[in-house]
């Protein structure tokens, strides 16, 4: 068959940005992914709640502090977080440096914390069905804003190598700001969840 | 930016000859074995992935086999419960696991992106990826069996049998690890598909011109996103359970058996339109090019899938019937599994309109649709029976739902995917299959399928129980079970001769044209087999009919970079191009990451430490992959 | 082909003679549900020929119009969306009619006789409860009940999931580890109806089968009364042995036998094994030989169960298998 060229593309930018760029919605994808993850954990939960006879099982409710702490720190870098975005989306590379290094802090502050949480909880995972998806519900957490902080440690090297000024990584770092919210986001759920649905 | 490219790595300024050549020096997979392990072509992977699915499938066919020596008499000693236990769990877990998901994403692999005009998948080095985690979590089921670890708590793995205290040993946790290779490999190519499928088709494709193959790989995608947490969710508290001692399914702390089997299905029904959703688009495509004309209603076809899809979530409880649930919630889901059977119907009667208004050519392909439709509406009709809760409390469990499924399965995936192979074949090789020999094969499988699954039906309801390793003398079934036996080596002497139609015509097969059937999507605009960029030129689609009308040049985009791997980017709806976006290259990376990350799965069976050690090179092993490497693909 | 079709309708027409078969009801809940299934059977396999014919048409019609017509496409779409009314209607009947099967069917009243059985791997734990005057006793394998009356079964499991299900009387019904439930069971007339453990349990899934026994009231009573009396001492000298033998040996250890030493609960209680039918649920008659095979050597006969090979010189074996078919 005989081609007939009849559209000319040589003016498209040569890297999609937003949602012209397909890394984006791979990253949406795979929130849903984990995002159905953590809806299921929490269904568990409170499955789990509704057999037993009376809940939490055999532990007090949890301490608050350590996880309200965490819970407001969270929201606290959901700001720097959305400059981080913005200042990608302008293509500051000073100012995208500044953002990951604070974001990177912000990475590691939630861990400490977090620290805390386990204990807090005033059970362990191997004593019954509570303290099982309670740790469940705390690890998975935990493991996503571990991959988040490396992504973001990596991508803090990267700004500050030669491959740095690139649109492409801008991008990255959009979809990394993108999916830090997505680690936020998901935590007030489980936070509710953990503190708040033992005190109802 | 586009300003730092030179004229003359664009396109538009090379005669034919000269840009193929271009072209396939940057697309090429280079020879050699470290070529092949870097490749990141969908079509050398999606190859990769078929022929291992049915190397699985053969194996798992050989299990059956066996299965059917030991019931052919009742008492048999030929083989000993745990051993058969063994045999009929590395059945299932294979046949669904490494057999129909992968291979119909496989297909998805190869075909999507040719169909949607694309040079690549999107994602390229994360589809390598989950091929290799897909061979790893093949490996640990086959070797662990061969070793006489095999898991042998079914396919299903209830609790507690599956748990801490019932399964000594490491096979339960086999099992368990297996699901986490395939899933994340069955993620992994979800993701690919769907952002293929709305981010890189041909300009012009809008969401009302997508072939229906490409409409029923999306929305089982979806379906695999939403379903496959659940089964993850679940292994891994099995794990747990078994490892770390968390008590999440153990009634005396508060646990749940019921639980496992919640999870277990709210993944595992959908699974089953994972399997058939893809060979509803298969049949779609044949019947449209062997009868043609479009496929009738096409609307109406993927609203039929859509529906399907959201369906599939709720109907899970329809396998929990005889669990001791509240009846008033089972007769819900009666209803609902009942009216799954409306989209179902739709389809099957659109595909009769298509048949009655078109011109029929009964090739193998067809041939294979036309079994399908003989077989697959038994199954449905099965289906009807058991959603119904008095029905269902007396064929549950027994020889009955063995018989159902396998006509849902078979006949409803299996016979599309056999006709799709002789269809594509071409497609995939540059060569024909024998419609001699395809015809014995129909003829084989189908006769073969039917006499050893039909009577099923009737040893269910005769009382015969599912998973039993042998029956005692008494039981009027002997009869029965020794026909089923001696049907069964017909249909594996059907596929026998497939296989070996397979090897024969890859070897030597007749040479194909690029479009042998005459078909009218574009997987067919380019050569068989495609050169490693898919298309020199882009298409530009006008219609839903891509190729209808051949007297017309087929119309294409121009401006595309010759220089890096470089395809388009346009947008969910309309397909209006956004951007010239770059395709990864190949890399070594998505296999480093791929063992990584096996040794780490593989360890934690033992240790709840290797989670946290394994991590380590599971980082680096990404690192590499994703650390910019100043090729060209990376430019902006 | 002729001797396949052969072999399908004998093996059709002899199932109706089965005694573990959907297709051969005696209890109530059974045979409505055998109508559910003759009936959804014969609309399923009605709609299924007509699509069948629909398709042979389909592709095998005379001479076809040269171009699809608008006319033609509408009457296409009319008899698509016709068949789609059907099958809803079809489909809403059929639940319906599900519906008021499961109505039928109905739940245990609370005043019924109530047995409970626990699965075990695998064999089947029996307990009939008693009443102020009267003590309860258990059983193993094997279900007694009245012929015409509502029976009430509550399902626990000892171990891992079982399955209940006695096709001629009833549907199934698990039993799952830390739950209770709760099925009816109910006999027309005499007979002895088998069933089998439906749900995969392990190594010996295959052989856990169950016997319900259903009787006269009359007789039914009788064997409840000799159930609930102990064990009496054998007045045959073998038997008498063979007491001291099980006494002697680990066989104490698992079993009881009420008005004995004999009282350890991981096995089956076997006060009046000698009267059940079978052994090692349902894998054969009882008889002395066959005790004999099973305590000789019960991992040939059911690789994997929880039965330990335990030593015996041949005459211990003999007495032990004299003493158990006395115990009737």
């Amino acid at each position: 068959m005989k081609d007939s060229a009849t559209l000319d593309l040589t003016d498209l930018p040569s890297h999609g940005l937003g949602t012209a760029s397909v890394s984006w919605w791979g990253t949406l994808a795979f929130m849903l992914i984990e995002g159905t993850g953590f809806a299921l954990s929490i269904v568990v939960y409170l499955y789990l709640m509704s057999l037993a006879p009376h809940w939490p099982l055999d532990a007090a409710p949890p301490d608050l502090l350590a996880g309200t702490i965490l819970t407001a720190l969270l929201i606290a870098s959901l700001v720097p977080n959305i400059f981080l975005a913005r200042w990608a989306r302008s293509q500051d590379l000073l100012k995208v440096r500044i953002g990951l290094i604070v974001m990177s802090l912000l990475g590691m502050a939630p861990l400490i914390l977090r620290v805390f949480e386990f204990p807090a909880m005033h059970i362990k995972w191997d004593q019954n069905a509570y303290g099982s998806i309670v740790w469940v519900m705390l690890g998975l957490h935990t493991t996503h804003i571990l991959t988040d902080l490396v992504e973001t440690l990596v991508l803090t090297c990267l700004m500050f190598s030669r491959h740095g000024d690139n649109a492409r990584r801008y991008g990255d770092v959009s979809d990394n700001t993108m999916y830090w919210n997505f680690v936020v986001a998901t935590w007030l759920p489980m936070y509710a969840c953990l503190y708040w649905v033992p005190r109802l | 930016m586009t300003g730092r490219d030179s004229t003359d790595s664009r396109d538009t300024g090379f005669n034919d000859g000269e840009l193929d050549h271009r072209l396939a020096s940057v697309w090429s997979t280079p020879p050699g074995l470290w070529g092949a392990l870097s490749s990141v072509d969908h079509k050398i992977i999606g190859r990769r992935y078929i022929s291992t699915a049915f190397v699985f499938l053969a194996l798992g066919g050989l299990l059956a086999l066996l299965m059917r020596l030991q019931l052919a008499q009742p008492e048999a000693r030929f083989i000993g419960p745990d051993r058969y236990n063994q045999i009929f769990t590395v059945h299932g877990t294979n046949m669904m696991f490494l057999f129909a998901v992968p291979v119909m994403q496989a297909m998805a692999v190869y075909l999507v992106p040719l169909m949607v005009g694309t040079r690549n998948i999107a994602f390229p080095r994360l589809n390598a990826f989950s091929y290799w985690m897909y061979l790893a979590g093949g490996l640990l089921l086959w070797i662990a069996f061969v070793l006489d670890t095999g898991p042998d708590i079914g396919w299903f793995a209830y609790v507690p049998l599956s748990g801490p205290q019932y399964a000594a040993g490491k096979r339960a946790d086999i099992w368990a690890q297996m699901i986490t290779f395939t899933e994340v490999s069955a993620l992994a190519v979800a993701v690919e598909i769907v952002v293929t499928v709305f981010k890189q088709r041909a300009p012009g494709m809008s969401l009302d011109r997508i072939p229906l193959f490409v409409w029923s790989m999306l929305v089982t995608s979806f379906l695999v996103i939403l379903a496959m947490p659940a089964i993850m969710i679940a292994s891994t508290s099995l794990i747990l359970d078994r490892l770390v001692e968390t008590h999440l399914f153990n009634p005396a702390e508060g646990g749940d058996v019921l639980l496992w089997q919640h999870l277990f299905w709210f993944f595992g029904h959908p699974e089953v339109y994972i399997i058939f959703l893809p060979a509803v688009g298969m049949v779609s495509t044949i019947v449209a090019t062997f009868t043609r004309r479009p496929v009738f209603g096409y609307l109406a076809m993927v609203m039929a899938l859509i529906a399907t899809g959201v369906l599939a979530f709720g109907l899970w409880v329809h396998h929990m019937f005889v669990a001791g649930l509240p009846r008033l919630g089972e007769s819900f889901f009666t209803a609902s599994s009942m009216a799954i059977a409306v989209p179902a119907g739709l389809q099957i009667f659109c595909w009769l309109a298509t048949m009655w208004a078109g011109k029929p050519i009964f090739k193998t392909p067809f041939l294979f649709v036309i079994g399908f439709m003989v077989t697959f509406v038994v199954g449905g009709l099965t289906g009807v029976m058991v959603a119904s809760v008095p029905f269902d409390t007396q064929v549950h469990d027994t020889y009955f739902v063995v018989a159902h499924f396998h006509y849902v399965l078979v006949g409803g995936a299996v016979f599309p995917l056999l006709g799709a192979i002789y269809y594509w074949f071409p497609k995939l090789t540059g060569r024909m299959m024998s419609e001699t020999v395809g015809r014995w094969v129909f003829g084989l499988i189908f006769a073969g399928f039917n006499l050893t699954f039909f009577p099923m039906h009737i040893l269910g309801l005769r009382g015969m129980p599912r998973r039993v390793y042998t029956y005692q003398p008494e039981m009027p079934w002997s009869a029965l079970n020794l026909f089923i036996s001696l049907s069964a080596s017909i249909l594996a002497l059907g596929f026998l001769l497939f296989f070996i139609d397979v090897i024969r015509s890859a070897r030597s097969g007749a040479a194909a044209s690029s479009n042998p059937w005459g078909a009218s999507t574009l997987e067919w605009a380019t050569s068989s087999p495609p050169p490693p960029y898919n298309f020199a030129r882009l298409p530009v689609i006008g219609s839903l009919e891509a190729l209808s009308d051949q007297s017309t040049a087929l119309p294409v985009a121009t401006g595309l970079r010759v220089d890096r791997r470089e395809l388009l980017v346009s947008s969910v709806v309309e397909a209006i191009p956004e951007a010239r976006e770059s395709s990864a290259g190949d890399s070594i990376w998505p296999l480093w990451a791929a063992l990584a990350t096996t040794a780490t799965l593989i360890w934690s069976i033992f240790t709840p430490w290797a989670v946290v050690w394994g991590s380590i090179p599971v980082a680096i092993a990404l690192i590499g992959w994703f650390w910019p490497k100043g090729v060209p693909e990376d430019e902006s | 082909m002729r001797v396949a079709s052969a072999l399908l309708i004998s093996a059709v027409a002899s199932g109706c003679s089965g005694n573990q078969s959907a297709l051969d009801p005696h209890g109530a809940p059974a045979i409505h549900m055998e109508h559910l299934i003759i009936g959804i059977v014969a609309i399923c396999t009605v709609i299924w020929v007509v699509v069948m014919v629909m398709l042979g048409v389909a592709l095998l019609r005379g001479p076809r119009a040269a171009a699809d017509t608008a006319k033609s496409e509408a009457w296409l779409a009319m008899t698509v969306v016709a068949a789609v009314a059907a099958t809803v209607i079809i489909i809403a009947g059929l639940t319906i009619a599900s519906f008021y099967t499961t109505r039928d069917i109905g739940v245990p009243k609370s005043d019924a006789l109530t047995i409970t059985v626990r699965g075990q791997q695998w064999w089947w734990q029996v307990f009939y409860a008693g009443a102020d005057a009267t003590p309860g006793f258990q059983t193993a394998n094997e279900i007694h009940i009245p012929i015409g009356t509502d029976v009430h079964l509550r399902l626990e499991s000892a171990d891992v999931i079982h399955s209940f299900w006695v096709p001629s009387l009833a549907g199934k019904q698990d039993l799952v580890p830390g739950r209770s439930n709760s099925m009816l069971l109910r006999a027309e007339k005499p007979g002895v109806y088998r069933g089998q453990c439906a749900e995969f349990c392990g190594l010996q899934h295959s052989h856990m089968a169950i016997m319900v026994v259903a009787e006269a009231p009359a007789d039914y009573d009788r064997w409840a009364a000799s159930q609930r009396g102990d064990a009496t001492m054998p007045a045959d000298p073998d038997a008498a042995a063979g007491r001291g033998a099980f006494l002697a040996k680990p066989c104490a250890a698992c079993h009881t036998i009420r008005g004995t030493a004999a009282n350890g609960t991981t096995g089956p209680d076997l006060t009046h094994i000698g009267s059940r039918l079978t052994i090692a649920a349902g894998l054969a008659e009882t008889t002395r030989g066959s005790l004999a095979a099973w305590i000789a050597d019960p991992q040939t006969l059911k690789p994997g169960n929880n039965m330990p090979m335990v030593p015996l010189t041949s005459a211990e074996l003999q007495n032990i298998s004299a003493y158990m078919e006395s115990l009737k």
